[in-house]
């Protein structure tokens, strides 16, 4: 059974059972049930209409809860009327829960998990491993979630932005477990791209393709990290790139640029170059210089140094580091990296066990921790 | 079954016998390292014993309530903090000599020269759930 397909079709049945009247939090629940039923049923039995299917056996999931649930009077004269057909699903539906479930009341770590239960179809369980944390957590974690979006008005237009962020979130958070979180970010992020017309959302989506590209690249088979210019580019997927590209190109053309098309723009120049040594640094400096116009993020310009330093030799990444906060993270890698490039090994080695120290994950911290050691071991020599 | 904590420590501990700093090493030495972290946590899946393994960044701050309306007092991160733990393992044995026996393959984890670093891990049983027959 191909459960993306299953989970394709979560956000357009919820709309449906939405706009027959069911408040948001009761047709979730009711959605989530179906789509562990058909887990269960269609493989041996597959249905003819899978989204009539789900339609109708997550309406009836509604009913018995509703009914079970005494207190709840109101909605049971509501349901004891067969509901009316409904309008036909559209597209608009799905924009319409993407935007509630990055709505701005919600805290980031509740936006992210509610967007992959509500629109991407996962159960609380695959959230919770992806995560890292107790099912029950996350379990509590999205009821507060739909609590708190609950009252909100189906039919409002949202913030694109949030939603963006929400799903850069989760792209982010690379896989662990059996929940690839980076595909999920992508299918998310095209469905969307599906729904709505806008550049932001191409520029993401391609900044996405660009860099899930060189994922088999970035890892070693022991696990370690393998930097951007030592990574085997034949391993890099064209497909994925070309789509990218592609993508990319169609949104810039428009001229409204935003932060996530000048970051692709930069990946995509990367996947462009053949060999490290081919890069073209000067139009990503010039990316740079664009994405700081376009972004406070001073990250921004700690990349930009280290773009500078191979467009323009070392000391000129050095002179446009010094302009960059030496509190941000990876500030201390970029320097050793930087010092290294300078023909200062003593420097650089001290440096990366100094960055190493500060690392925010282990990946980071061996990787680091490598270089220190490859210095020094050739300073013995 | 019982729970156990293997502490690993930054400082704190008395010294490892082959006690020199990672970035000394060779990068193959290095590898050579974590492939036997790795091998290790996962044997123990292997025979059910693992349960959990988390490793921490050095710097801390401390915290503590300043009273009701004010923000939490915070304080640190010391560099003269004696001890300093750098990460955890969890696991659950039948015994307490399985423990200080699995404790001692991870301490025979290679370092320098790729000779064991004999480092001082420090083995703290969980408190548990009080037993149903006591009697």
């Amino acid at each position: 059974m191909d459960e993306t397909l299953l989970r394709s079709l979560t956000p357009s049945v919820l709309g449906i059972l939405v706009r027959r009247g069911i408040d948001f939090a009761a047709a979730e629940d009711a959605v989530q049930d179906a789509l562990v039923e058909a887990v269960r049923v269609w493989p041996a039995d597959p249905p003819r209409d899978p989204k009539g299917w789900l339609t109708t056996v997550a309406w009836r999931r509604f009913l018995d809860a509703a009914r079970a649930d005494a207190a709840r009077r109101r909605r049971e004269d509501l349901v004891d009327e067969e509901p009316a057909p409904g309008p036909a699903p559209t597209v608009d539906d799905t924009l319409q829960l993407y935007f509630l479930c990055a709505h701005p009341s919600l805290t980031p770590s509740s936006a992210v998990a509610l967007t992959l239960r509500a629109v991407g179809g996962l159960t609380t369980r695959q959230i919770a491993h992806a995560y890292l944390v107790p099912e029950a957590t996350m379990a509590q974690r999205i009821s507060r979630a739909k609590r708190t979006v609950s009252g909100l008005r189906f039919d409002r237009p949202g913030d694109v932005a949030t939603v963006l962020r929400v799903l850069y979130l989760v792209f982010n958070e690379g896989y662990s477990g059996d929940v690839d979180l980076a595909a999920e970010a992508i299918r998310l992020t095209r469905q969307l791209a599906a729904a709505i017309d806008h550049p932001e959302v191409a520029g993401l989506l391609a900044l996405m393709l660009l860099h899930h590209a060189r994922r088999a690249a970035r890892t070693a088979p022991d696990g370690s990290l393998v930097p951007l210019a030592e990574q085997d580019r034949s391993r890099w997927d064209t497909r994925s790139i070309a789509e990218g590209v592609e993508i990319l190109q169609a949104a810039l053309a428009r001229d409204q640029l935003g932060e996530f098309q000048a970051q692709a723009a930069i990946a995509a120049l990367h996947a462009d170059a053949p060999t490290a040594a081919e890069t073209d640094w000067v139009q990503i400096v010039e990316w740079y210089d664009e994405l700081a116009r376009l972004t406070a993020n001073p990250v921004v310009r700690l990349n930009r140094a280290v773009a500078v330093g191979e467009a323009d030799g070392p000391r000129a990444g050095l002179t446009a580091l010094a302009a960059v906060d030496d509190a941000l993270p990876r500030y201390t890698a970029v320097a050793a990296y930087l010092h290294e490039r300078d023909g200062d090994p003593a420097t650089a080695a001290r440096l990366y066990a100094e960055a190493a120290q500060q690392a925010p994950n282990l990946a980071e911290r061996d990787h680091l921790t490598r270089q220190a050691a490859r210095l020094n071991a050739l300073r013995r020599r | 079954m019982a729970k156990y904590l293997l502490l690993k420590h930054y400082r704190g501990g008395p010294a490892a016998v082959n006690d020199v700093p990672m970035d000394q090493w060779t990068p193959a030495e290095i590898s050579a390292h974590m492939q036997y972290m790795r091998d290790f946590a996962a044997r123990l899946e292997g025979t059910g014993e693992f349960v959990d393994g988390q490793a921490l960044a050095p710097e801390g701050t401390f915290v503590r309530y300043d009273g009701e309306g004010r923000p939490p007092v915070t304080d640190g991160p010391f560099a003269e903090t004696k001890d300093l733990i750098a990460g955890w393992m969890v696991i659950d044995v039948d015994s307490y000599d399985r423990a200080v026996e699995l404790a001692g393959e991870l301490s025979a984890a290679p370092g320098a020269g790729g000779k064991p670093i004999h480092e001082w891990l420090e083995l703290r049983p969980f408190l548990s759930e009080p037993p149903t027959i006591t009697e």
